[in-house]
């Protein structure tokens, strides 16, 4: 039995990272790599779908970065898709297999998956919002006899910008998986749909009272995803969503992540729409 | 615990005996105002001082703290564990209040050990209020006017003497061995009440209503008008959470040595009142306006803190009032919002 990350931050420090060595890195998109990390001998990662990790790299930082693998498929590793965007993820980019960074985590409050058995799943992930929900995806296919339909609904700014092709290659290919891909801008290499992701909704049929959905992406498409999801007659308790915040500390302390009186590290990030329809903060 | 009295006489003594075995930190006079610093011998210290510019929260929760020490090599960084032992001797019972709150917001879900090991090592030792420290305070509205437990030692000013209030075994701990410290008489407990009785009408009640309303107030509030007009005024400076003796909220920075072979990690006070403190990596600014920001300090202070750890946020101290250059005050602030809706009532009455 390996011992989960998380019980090891309580001494001596909450502040103290554990070392993770990077074990393979791969270019996803134009801007994103995916990380491979193993923890050292004996300790898991232990999550669950839609938390984060803190990631540092001594002398430059830390930042919260959503844990992109599932549980299922950990092996005893765990994957962060990162797009290069700042000072931290600049510095991670050019780290190689071998190096080490710090993790601590993993924190905050996954999706409910036990809540979600049964169900059929529209997934609808919001350009770099496809590798936090990537988690929730491949467990759900991982146990796939567990969940009706399993619909994914991905929209990215161009065809360039559509992370993880590989694995939407099989997603496409398979028959218990209702893959639809739209891009804002086509180019040359591109056949399908161009439009912004809500205007897929239209396209996709759903039995309301059984469907959960669960989408992730940049703040402003909330909003309109919301609309159609609520348009379409699911139950406010039934969209869920994550929200991305600066969580500094991770640990309910600094105040940066806090919505309103909840605190996105502790809460969330992951929320049904109804617990956070109210905060005027929240989207 | 016992309630014991010393001389005032005896400070010098006193100050010595506590400086042999750990530091001592109190109010001074420093260019015309008042700071917590280090006291070196009893003329240093002024007990009967108004408030000082920064809470004595510095002492356990540092401006600036280091959290992690380490090499660029690719070893393990060290844990910062640099807590001194402390007496904090003649904090306000504003400033008491203020460290309940910060107890339970480092101890709880998880323990934040920088915080708790400076606690463990610190020993309080309060002062009672007997006259208001300035126009700004409103200590007796927030209830924070004394004090009834929490603190180690709490001293009363009885003239040639101090009452003192046994919170303690570590507060006992400090009166061990000194001379001229005896018990207290009926006559010193008469003293003290006569004190206290005379006290307490010297201080305004400032809120015009009743303090245990205000979390209930701020939740019919959050679409005032109000917030837009304090957003007009307010310079985000973040002075106001700067000089609070319950903000707490804080950024993590590393910083690299010179040599580029080692560096440190540390966090520093941070203010919800600032630009970038709710911005994401893409940019987007979930508070971007000062109103939502002001907004969000008045919540915290009135609702968001006594809804999560059962204490009010703010304790009436007044620093914030007094340090606004565009005269941005909670006194004002929560009596304006409730203002209009007790009109509101009584025309619904009428």
């Amino acid at each position: 039995m390996s011992t989960p990350l998380r019980d090891t931050l309580s001494e001596p420090s909450i502040y103290l990272p554990t070392a993770a060595t990077i074990a393979d890195v791969r270019a996803v998109g134009k801007r994103e790599k995916v990380f491979t990390f193993e923890l050292p001998k004996g300790l898991s990662l232990a999550h669950q779908p839609g938390q984060f990790v803190e990631l540092s790299i001594l002398g430059v930082g830390e930042a919260p970065i959503s844990i992109s693998s599932s549980p299922s498929r950990s092996n005893g590793t765990f994957e962060l898709c990162v797009r290069k965007a700042g000072d931290l993820t600049g510095v991670l980019h050019t780290l190689k297999a071998g190096d080490t960074v710090g993790v601590r985590g993993p924190f905050g409050r996954g999706f409910p998956i036990e809540r979600f058995r049964g169900k059929d799943m529209l997934f609808a992930p919001g350009g770099l919002g496809l590798a936090p929900l990537r988690s929730l995806i491949n467990q759900v296919l991982d146990e796939r006899g567990n969940f009706g339909r399993v619909i994914i609904a991905y929209g990215a700014r161009d065809p360039g910008e559509l992370l993880f092709k590989d694995e939407l290659e099989r997603w496409a290919e398979r028959s218990d998986v209702e893959l639809h891909l739209t891009v804002d801008r086509g180019d040359e290499t591109w056949s399908g749909p161009v439009g912004v992701i809500t205007t897929l909704f239209p396209k996709i049929e759903v039995h309301a009272r059984n469907t959960v959905a669960v989408t992730v992406g940049p703040p402003v498409m909330y909003r309109f995803v919301l609309m159609e999801l609520l348009g379409k007659g699911l139950s406010e308790g039934n969209i869920w969503l994550s929200l991305e915040r600066r969580m500094k500390c991770g640990v309910g302390k600094c105040g940066h992540c806090q919505i309103n009186h909840l605190y996105a590290c502790q809460s969330g990030p992951s929320f049904s729409y109804a617990e956070i329809k109210h905060l005027g903060e929240a989207l | 615990m016992s309630f014991k009295v010393i001389p005032k006489a005896a400070l010098p003594d006193w100050i010595e005996q506590m400086r042999r075995s750990q530091r001592v930190v109190g109010p001074k006079p420093l260019h015309g105002q008042h700071v917590f610093g280090e006291i070196h011998g009893a003329a240093e210290i002024d007990l009967d001082y108004p408030t000082t510019v920064i809470p004595p929260k510095k002492y356990l929760f540092p401006q600036q703290e280091d959290l992690l020490t380490y090499k660029l090599d690719g070893s393990a960084p060290s844990v910062v564990q640099d807590a001194e032992p402390t007496v904090v001797l003649g904090l306000h019972t504003c400033d008491l209040h203020a460290l309940h709150l910060l107890d339970r917001v480092f101890e709880k879900t998880h323990v934040d050990q920088p915080y708790m090991a400076r606690r463990a090592k610190t020993t309080l030792v309060s002062i009672e209020c007997l006259r208001p420290c300035m126009s700004h305070s409103f200590c007796k509205s927030m209830g924070t006017l004394s004090v009834t437990d929490g603190f180690d030692l709490h001293l009363t000013d009885l003239g040639d003497d101090y009452g003192v209030d046994v919170g303690t075994p570590k507060g006992a701990a400090l009166l061990d061995g000194l001379k001229g410290v005896r018990e207290a008489t009926g006559d010193d407990r008469q003293r003290v009440n006569r004190i206290m009785t005379e006290k307490w009408p010297r201080f305004p009640l400032r809120l015009e209503f009743d303090v245990t309303e205000l979390p209930s107030l701020l939740s019919v509030s959050y679409d005032s008008k109000l917030w837009d007009e304090l957003g007009e005024r307010c310079l985000a400076c973040a002075m106001c959470t700067n000089v609070c003796p319950t903000c707490y909220c804080f950024n993590v920075a590393d910083e690299v040595e010179l040599t580029l072979t080692a560096g440190k990690r540390y966090r520093v006070w941070d203010s919800c009142q600032l630009d970038k403190f709710a911005t994401v990596a893409d940019g987007h600014n979930f508070r971007a306006k000062r109103g939502a920001r002001q907004r969000h300090r008045f919540f915290r202070k009135g609702k968001y803190q006594t809804d999560a750890f059962g204490l009010l946020g703010c304790v009436g101290c007044g620093r914030c009032a007094q340090a606004c250059l565009v005269d941005i005050t909670p006194v004002d602030t929560w009596n304006e919002l409730h203002r209009p809706a007790t009109e509101g009532t009584k025309e619904a009455a009428a």
